[in-house]
């Protein structure tokens, strides 16, 4: 099949992305409009006519910048409250799957945000050094000017505080009137705190050394209390209502020198002002923000009782040799894996979704994503952990002690995550690589429950699945799933309905020849399977061309838990082979973000 | 926490802090600030240079920081292009190699920089870049370069063991055609391998 050209594709592309697209555009435009709206009002109006005569256009800049940071902040903690999230998504099923891909992408969304706060942070921050630096220059300037006649106007004591420049004395340096004012103050804390938060979420350091991201990452709430606080000083002053009554600025600008001096002449001008405007646009997501928490933590009181605990890994005999290994490389090469099996009252689940896990013992406050690895109609939920890291090789190692009792477990959620689609497709293909087979697991179960219950409704009339795995040892895991798949599908008669693949990528000769030598057995020799294992990679072109074949009115839905390598070979073949027109083959392409 | 490796943080840092510094150090020569010391009574009217000298500050932390170190475990990815500057980084042995030297090289640049306000910001960032890599120095980390992996050149006949000693299995001699004499000839005359039976192209 050809490829489309250019054109064609990114129609395609927009097509299945029109919402998000629709929804980063209103986003920078709200941006655009916010930024100019009070860019024109500090530049233009004549309430602040005197406070630009000091200042110039780095006030209108500071403001705009301003504007925008309060609207930024404030949408930076949305994407983050996964409960409305998933209430979002639960409430959206009946959309159409192209109206809850947006959620999908509540990370990405976050992260461009937090980029745009750091831009307009940057062009606040220079504006403001210039403002300082003009207020204290003109502070100084003995040239009579009326800017040094409006620096000066604090000190005529009956009119009480009526004063427009901060730094009242000619002895103040910018960096004492800075440090000693709250705006000052509060703004470089809340600087420092977000370059803090930004260098430590940097994605090397984010994948590599995940607690220290987590916990440096909680500097927000001192971001956002800087952030509230921050305009308390009513350091931006305009002219009063009343003031711009009795000498309005197009009228007494000029005759700066003769105010208040004759009984005819302009009276001295009066300012007042700003009060703080960032906790009005905060408060709201604040508010949602320790909602989620709480939620979170109400969550965690409740009662989980470990019911299994199993961990996998290549054979007895070989376990002595996995730990001397695992003490010398220090588990970057091994990975031994635990299941977990936890009841929990009151807890219900959709297919593939994830919790967030949080053990005491361990660590207080670290709380850990792990995709669920049961399926909806069962009475107990599992997860499948991957020693990746610090935390996760210390809950297997709590969990391999003999004597001591099981450690206590805190969990929250179900989240919703995109794998809930599956079953709205009439096509599914999934592929899922080492350990991102989890949320298929789950729905591969939950596909064996429906068919045991001859539930008829499923729309899903066919699945294809691809697990790529680096390491034998790695199908122990759902040998016995795949197996009892294998044999109801038989059973009901319906071997057509779960077609699915096992790639091995790390192979070598003596795995090869030994499976070369057992050929003609009916099942497979590494894992007890009638569908032979591949050596490997999947070719996707072959395979979607298989797929669009054999469905060539379909929509198929592709869902992905993987790397981004796969996710971009995998997005360009489901465009590749998306039909133009739309009533023939589309593919969709969804990838779990992790 | 026991994994972390801190250093590689603090180059986040001190790298972010520079740019700051950078940044600061411009906008501060733009725009033709005075600078003040505390307590003094008069002013001193600046120039160029000396906010200059924080931009340069910034572009030498900068350069310093920009090539990451190795990672202990697991592997480490690679800032863009940044191998010419690991090699230039290298050269000072020791003096990079030691994060006890740019805790306190770090320290020392914050210092001046403290005194300009345009820069402030760029002095706290590094001071706490400065303060991590003292945690890292004091954790026995060292920055490691990034060494090019040399490329493996493909070794033609490396595989090979022996050549084999049979050779390779032939049909029965009714299958095979007979070969014409020309071919017989040519078999005969030259060619590194004499075939001692005469072999002919099977389409199969």
């Amino acid at each position: 099949m050809e490829a489309p050209n250019l054109h064609l594709t990114m129609g395609n592309w927009l097509a299945n992305h029109w919402l998000s697209v629709l929804f980063l555009v209103s986003w920078l435009g709200l941006n655009i409009f916010l930024f100019v709206c009070a860019f024109l009002n500090y530049e233009k109006s004549d309430k602040y006519f005197y406070t630009r005569e000091i200042l110039g256009t780095a006030l209108a800049f500071a403001r705009a910048s301003a504007s925008c940071l309060n609207f930024n902040s404030m949408m930076i903690l949305i994407p983050v409250c996964r409960n409305l999230l998933s209430f979002l998504r639960g409430t959206c099923s009946f959309c159409n799957r192209t109206l809850r891909k947006p959620l999908d992408h509540n990370l990405i969304f976050h992260k461009l945000v937090a980029y745009m706060i750091c831009v307009f942070t940057a062009i606040h921050v220079i504006a403001h050094l210039f403002n300082f630096e003009r207020y204290s220059r003109s502070q100084q300037a003995m040239d009579g000017s009326l800017a040094f006649v409006l620096s000066n106007l604090s000190h005529h004591e009956k009119e009480g505080d009526s004063w427009l420049n901060p730094i009242q004395s000619p002895n103040t340096t910018v960096m004492y009137a800075t440090f000693t004012s709250v705006a000052g103050l509060t703004g470089v804390i809340a600087t420092t705190a977000l370059v803090l938060m930004v260098t430590s979420a940097m994605e090397f350091i984010r994948r590599n050394y995940f607690e220290l991201f987590w916990y440096t990452h909680h500097l927000f709430i001192v971001y956002i209390i800087c952030l509230g606080i921050h305009g308390l000083g009513g350091i931006v002053r305009g002219q009063t209502e009343e003031s711009m009554g009795e000498s309005h600025p197009s009228n007494c600008s000029n005759a700066f020198l003769e105010w208040d001096k004759y009984e005819w002449s302009c009276r001295r001008p009066h300012f007042v002002g700003h009060p703080p405007q960032s906790w009005k646009w905060i408060l709201a997501p604040i508010a949602l923000y320790i909602f989620e928490r709480t939620l979170r933590f109400y969550r965690s009181q409740q009662k989980v009782v470990i019911t299994k605990v199993k961990k996998y890994t290549l054979s007895i005999a070989v376990i002595k040799a996995l730990f001397y290994l695992s003490a010398k490389l220090n588990c970057h090469d091994v990975h031994p894996k635990g299941i977990k099996m936890m009841r929990k009252r009151g807890f219900s689940m959709e297919v593939g979704q994830y919790i967030f896990v949080n053990c005491p013992s361990i660590s207080f406050l670290e709380w850990h994503p792990f995709t669920l690895t049961s399926a909806p109609e069962e009475e107990f939920f599992s997860i499948h952990i991957r020693a990746a890291g610090d935390w996760t090789e210390n809950l297997i190692k709590t969990f391999e002690r003999q004597h001591s009792p099981m450690p206590r477990i805190e969990v929250d959620g179900p989240f919703g995550t995109v794998s809930e689609d599956v079953f709205q497709y009439e096509v599914a293909v999934l592929v899922g690589a080492g350990i991102g087979v989890t949320p298929f697991a789950s729905i591969l179960k939950s596909i064996w429950y429906k068919f045991q219950r001859a539930d008829n409704k499923l729309k899903t009339q066919k699945i294809y699945f691809y697990w790529i795995c680096r390491e034998t040892g790695a199908f122990a895991w759902f040998n016995n799933l795949l197996n009892s798949l294998e044999q109801e599908m038989e059973e009901l008669g319906k071997t057509d309905f779960l077609n699915y693949r096992l790639f091995l990528t790390g192979w070598d000769s003596n795995i090869a020849g030994h499976a070369a030598l057992n050929f003609d057995k009916a099942t497979d020799v590494l894992t007890g399977l009638k569908q032979k294992t591949s050596f490997g990679r999947p070719m996707w072109d072959n395979e979607f061309s298989r797929i669009a074949a054999a469905h060539p009115k379909s929509v198929v839905g592709v869902f992905l838990c993987g790397p981004r390598t796969l996710a971009k070979s995998l997005r360009k073949c489901c465009q590749r082979y998306s039909s133009l027109d739309p009533r023939k083959v589309q593919f969709y392409f969804n990838k779990e973000m992790f | 926490m026991g994994q972390i490796e801190w250093a590689m943080w603090a180059n986040e840092q001190a790298l972010a802090s520079g740019l700051i510094l950078i940044t600061g150090g411009i906008v501060a020569t733009a725009g033709r600030f005075t600078q003040w010391y505390f307590g003094a009574y008069s002013m001193y009217p600046s120039t160029g240079d000396q906010e200059g000298v924080h931009s340069a500050a910034g572009v030498l932390i900068c350069l310093l920081e920009y090539p990451r170190g190795k990672r202990k475990k697991g592997s480490t990815m690679e800032r863009c292009g940044q191998k010419y500057l690991t090699t230039v980084v290298k050269l000072f042995g020791p003096l990079t190699r030691n994060y006890y030297v740019r805790a306190v090289l770090h320290f020392l640049l914050s210092v001046p920089a403290g005194f300009l306000l345009a820069t402030i910001l760029g002095t706290v960032c590094l001071v706490i870049a400065s303060v991590i890599y003292l945690l890292a120095a004091i954790r026995g980390e060292q920055w490691i370069p990034i060494e090019p992996k040399p490329k493996e050149r493909p070794q033609v006949g490396g595989t090979i063991k022996q050549p084999p000693t049979n050779p390779p299995p032939r049909p029965p001699v009714e299958v095979r055609k007979k070969p014409s004499v020309d071919e017989e000839e040519a078999t005969r005359a030259g060619g590194p391998q004499v075939n001692p039976i005469p072999v002919t192209d099977e389409v199969v």
